[in-house]
């Protein structure tokens, strides 16, 4: 029996091909990710490993503060004492990875894809405790020397002798370059490297002390054992790590990192799978009813109902094995594909030899398989109802199941649990996981219900989505239209693949206009400036206060006031701090007072500026006091003045705001996030033309109108609706081999009623127009459904994150954009089977058995 | 109602039947719908088939012999009566008794052939053996495929094969499990006269040659010239029997039945 159902796999290849792919695609985002992250991974690895090659330990500051600017630098004069240790061969005080870009000749920062700018100091005498390997050249050796990175090098044209600008915490310098080097076992696509030596690479980038000093034990001495010896002569808040526990250390952080980015595009997968499963579930159940007289004469020579759902389960179980083989080799060219995505919304990984781990293999596997056989137990036991005499019986059907007249219940059942759950999600009180598992749950479940009831609602649906084939397609349309309605049961199916993929794309739309209002909505309440200023490769880096010193002189402009801001310890977590300038902030930005006014700017002095909800959170009021620690280990108790609300989208300042004053006194190296400007007047091409002359010293800041900014800001969330987009685009993409499927299967069906139409005068052509309006009509189903569920899906989800000041936004555009697709989805499903179906010969069609 | 109605009609004495039978039925009626939409289409009918012989059911369409064939194999349910094959009472079976009685009991030849398109003719052929996980007897096989002369189209498949040919292939799957009972379901229903006379000779020479015991429905009058024994059906009903009959014989009892 097993080698019947495969050969009757065989006897329809094209079905099979078609059904297989409806899998292949699904597993090979499964596949594809792992390759990916695996191979990210192992990038990051091997490049930390080589940096560390010939360190054996390293001396640095403690990380005081989770996520602030700085960690404490190392001091000077620790070097000496290091190096007087007997068991030390040697030690070097050095930068490593801080950001210095380099600027080209048309005075723009050198940067591709977000990828890092990155800045080193280097001791020539050590050059072997650098991770940049040199290639060409020597190490820079005074201050006007720098080396950079070769890629660098040869696509903006520099050769060693070249003179090149470059900028850290100061302003732009000019550095003659005297070498050329890469980082040892990686390529981080774009990034940019940039060495000086030790006290140039201080001074640009304006810090005290080292970042960190690398020490190399003498021959037979342990990498623990020198750590051992090191850690006596360490002053506070300093600590020595072995090469080995620090590789380890970045590797993990790395890894988290890698981690999210492998779950959020394994989501994507299972999404494609699930829609795959439909599709499956559809085409096999119509093959089964299709060789029901097949299946019935297997009934009449011995075949128990056993086998007969064995065959049908070794079919479906042959067709995952092959399809998850194709997806796992297929996901080595989407791995590229992927990587290939993320540089161009900017986001650059590390690149090294592919990965393709035994894990890779196994779950890409067994993940297709096992879909695709849960898929096809379905049609499988219903193909054990078949009846032996259905072999001679004429146009024999498949009998209904005595449970039959329970589904429209479990339909309605189906949903409503699916709808329950996801209340239960959206005022569950647990953690974030929790809450996403329940929401994940729902919308499963509700995407089934939904599927169950759509067979009951094709029927009207279909006259709705059909007028257009009615009015416009004359005969061939009338005839699609009564086409898709004939099997409802099978037309749902077919639908609900595309209403999956349609849903979570409305979806995503829905939420992504909210989030743009909401942003827009609350940055433009915030901010009553001009002019804003910020770094020009991302609003959330900070920029050098320098930058927008020149700017107060020029004629015209009012107020410059900058805001500056850094993390610290408060309440023994680590905590947003700003700085203000308590003279002008007024003039720039709009506070919402909970206590307090305006005029406690004017007297902010040592105090500090709470926001409404931390200060609920930690029980604090006028008066109270508030203590931080820096980075840099410093404390300071502060006053809290006045009590303010932040808005719920966006807040430009975090939980605690101080002075300038008394920021500047505490925190190292303070830097601005933004800058706002006031002008005489109103803002105009002119003038911010002219502003923008100020600012040639600082390559990588930027000055907008403040109109532009709250748009252009509003606007990053597209980029994030653009990945979304592309990657659902693989589920649609499944959903229409449904249709293909569906279709091509009904022509084979309707062979002999083909014929006759032909017969009876129908042009190829008309019966080409027939199956594409069927087609469209299905689409059109899909969308029906689909993009309503979306909606109410976002507008759900919206409740859920009103905390977060996100509202619901209908985006009407995107909506008419979306059943576009799906018309345009079901006129590319129908190009084969319309085909075929025109090709038909007359006399052969009629006589078909 | 007498037991046996239409052994009186047509004055046929019940001492007429003396091989052992392998099918017995008593009292069958089979209805369909309910009310005014009420269809009999078999009103009562009690017969046996007799081990070794071919019998042919004859009658109209819409006689109900289709619908006696299908219930005699265990295919359909009777309203109403029992039937029993090699001393099994098959009208209560479960799907799974039923299953090995096809395997052990029973062939079938279909007008449409129903051979699977997507193996050769004889792994048609081994099907059944195959999906009775019983291991077929070469020799035996062997001399099938060529007794049923396909022995040199075994590698085709059954779009290369004339009608004919698919129907050889048919035949010689319904034997080569060797069941107790053959039926054949208007087995030339699908063929020009020519053909239908080699696969009717076919048939023949398996109950003469194997002994294999066989029921055909048909209303082709040559069919009925080779049976043993020709059973006429009208309206639910046996209405006449003939035995060793010849095709004039047959002729005239069709008229005799449809009154043309």
């Amino acid at each position: 029996m097993t080698s019947v159902a495969l050969k009757g796999l065989l006897g329809r290849k094209t079905r099979s091909i078609l059904t297989g792919l409806a899998i292949v695609l699904g597993v090979a985002m499964i596949s594809g990710t792992y390759v990916l992250t695996d191979t990210i991974k192992k990038a990051f690895n091997t490049a930390v490993t080589d940096s560390y090659r010939h360190t054996d330990a390293i001396i640095s500051g403690e990380e005081i503060v989770k996520g602030a600017n700085d960690s404490p630098t190392v001091p000077a004069s620790l070097l000496a004492k290091v190096r007087a240790i007997p068991d030390v061969s040697a030690a070097a005080g050095g930068y490593l990875f801080d950001t210095i870009e380099l600027v080209g000749r048309n005075g723009k920062t050198i940067s591709s894809g977000g990828a890092p700018n990155l800045g080193f100091g280097v001791d020539p005498s050590q050059g072997r405790f650098t991770p940049i390997s040199l290639v060409a050249g020597r190490w820079a050796s005074d201050p006007h020397e720098v080396v950079i990175d070769t890629n660098t090098a040869t696509k903006h044209d520099y050769k060693i002798g070249d003179t090149i600008k470059a900028k850290g915490n100061g302003a732009l310098g000019t550095y003659r370059i005297v070498g050329l080097g890469k980082l040892s076992g990686v390529s981080i696509g774009g990034a940019t490297l940039a060495a000086f030596d030790v006290a140039t690479a201080r001074t640009i980038l304006q810090k005290q002390g080292y970042d960190a000093i690398s020490v190399a034990a003498q021959p037979g001495i342990s990498q623990a054992r020198l750590a051992r010896e090191i850690e006596p002569v360490l002053p506070p808040h300093m600590q020595v790590r072995t090469a080995k526990a620090q590789a380890h250390q970045y590797a993990k952080q790395f890894e988290a990192g890698a981690n999210v980015i492998t779950y959020f595009l394994l989501a994507f997968g299972g999404i494609a799978l699930f829609v795959g499963a439909f599709v499956i579930f559809n085409t096999i159940s119509i093959t089964v009813s299709q060789r029901t007289r097949e299946l019935a004469t297997l009934r009449t020579i011995g075949a128990s109902r056993r086998q007969v759902r064995r065959s049908v389960l070794v079919e479906s179980g042959a067709i995952g094995v092959l399809a998850s083989v194709v997806g796992l080799f297929s996901g080595l060219a989407l791995a590229r594909a992927l990587n290939a995505l993320f540089v161009a919304l900017g986001i650059d990984l590390p690149q090294a030899a592919t990965v393709f781990a035994p894990r890779t293999i196994i779950v890409s596997l067994l993940v297709g398989t096992i879909v695709t056989l849960l898929a096809g137990l379905f049609p499988a036991i219903r193909a054990t109802r078949v009846p032996a005499i259905s072999a001679v019986r004429e146009g024999a059907v498949l009998p209904r199941s005595q449970r039959a007249h329970w589904r429209p219940y479990i339909a309605a059942a189906v949903t409503a649990v699916g709808l329950l759950v996801l209340a239960q999600g959206l005022f569950a009180t647990g953690g974030a996981s929790a809450v996403l598992e329940l929401l994940g749950l729902g919308t499963l479940l509700l995407f089934f219900g939904v599927a169950l009831v759509s067979s009951y609602v094709v029927r009207p649906l279909a006259s709705l989505v059909g007028q257009p084939a009615l009015r416009l397609g004359g005969t061939a349309g009338r005839l699609a239209n009564a086409n898709a309605r004939r099997n409802p049961g099978r037309t749902a199916t077919t639908a609900a693949a595309l209403m999956i993929g349609l849903a979570l794309v409305a979806f995503v739309a829905t939420l992504g206009a909210g989030l743009r209002n909401s942003v827009s909505d609350a940055l433009d309440k915030q901010v009553t400036a001009d002019y804003v200023v910020t770094s020009s490769s991302n609003s959330s880096t900070p920029f050098p206060k320098g930058a927008t010193k020149t700017l107060a002189a020029l004629p015209n402009v009012q107020v410059v006031s900058g805001i500056q801001s850094d993390r610290a310890r408060a309440f023994r977590a680590s905590t947003g701090v700003a700085a203000v300038d308590p003279a002008t902030i007024a003039k720039v930005y709009r506070f919402t007072w909970k206590n307090g006014s305006d005029a406690a700017l004017s007297q902010l002095g040592g105090g500090a500026l709470v926001d409404s909800s931390y200060a609920n959170k930690h029980h604090l009021t006028i008066g109270s006091r508030l203590t931080l620690e820096t980075s840099a280990g410093s404390t300071r108790t502060f006053v809290v003045r006045a009590i303010y609300h932040a808005p719920q989208a966006d807040p430009l300042l975090p939980s605690i705001v101080l002075s300038q004053t008394a920021f500047d006194r505490i925190f190292p190296r303070p830097q601005d996030q933004y800058a706002f400007v006031n002008v005489t007047g109103t803002p105009t091409p002119a003038r911010t033309a002219q502003l923008k002359q100020a600012f040639t010293a600082y390559p990588d800041t930027t000055i907008t109108p403040k109109a532009s900014w709250v748009h252009e800001q509003a606007k990053s969330v597209n980029q994030t609706l653009d990945l979304f987009y592309v990657l659902l685009a693989l589920s649609v993409v499944v959903s229409l081999f449904g249709i293909v499927n569906t279709l091509v299967l009904a022509v084979f069906e309707r062979t002999r009623e083909l014929g006759m139409l032909r017969a009876i005068g129908m042009t190829r052509r008309q019966m080409r127009r027939m199956i594409r309006h069927e087609s469209i009509i299905t689409a059109l189903i899909g969308a029906a459904l689909g993009l309503p569920l979306g909606v109410f899906l976002a507008a759900l989800a919206t409740r859920g994150l009103s905390s977060l000041g996100v509202g619901f936004h209908l985006p009407t555009t995107q909506l008419v954009l979306f059943t576009w697709v799906a018309v345009a989805a079901g006129i590319a499903a129908a190009v084969v089977p319309a085909r075929r179906a025109a090709r038909l010969n007359v006399l052969e069609a009629l006589q078909y058995e | 109602m007498s037991a046996f109605p239409e052994y009186d009609e047509v004055g046929v004495p019940l001492a007429s039947v003396r091989a052992p039978a392998v099918v017995t039925a008593s009292h069958l009626s089979k209805r369909y719908g309910q009310g005014d939409a009420r269809v009999d289409a078999l009103c009562d009918v009690s017969l046996e088939i007799e081990e070794g012989r071919l019998t042919a059911i004859m009658g109209p369409s819409g006689s109900g012999k289709s619908t006696l064939m299908h219930i005699l194999a265990g295919l359909d349910q009777p309203s109403e009566g029992t039937v029993s094959i090699a001393g099994l009472e098959i009208s209560s079976m479960s799907d799974a008794e039923l299953t090995r009685l096809r395997r052990r009991h029973i062939g079938f030849v279909f007008q449409f052939f129903n051979l699977l398109p997507m193996l050769t003719a004889q792994e048609n052929v081994l099907l059944p053996l195959q999906i009775a996980g019983v291991k077929p007897d070469r020799a035996w096989v062997e001399g099938l495929l060529e007794t049923v002369g396909i022995g040199d189209r075994r590698t085709h498949r059954p779009s290369e094969l004339s009608g004919g040919q698919q129907q050889r292939v048919s035949i010689a799957r319904a034997l080569v499990s060797r069941p107790t009972v053959l039926f054949a379901d208007e087995p030339t229903g699908n063929l020009d006269s020519n053909t239908s006379k080699d696969v009717l000779a076919l048939l023949r020479r398996s109950v003469d040659e194997l002994g294999q015991t066989t029921v055909m429905v048909t209303h082709d009058a040559q069919a009925v010239a080779l049976a043993d024994r020709v059973l006429f059906l009208d309206d639910g009903r046996i209405v006449k029997e003939i035995l060793e009959s010849n095709a004039a014989e047959v002729l005239a009892a069709m008229q005799e039945v449809t009154g043309q």
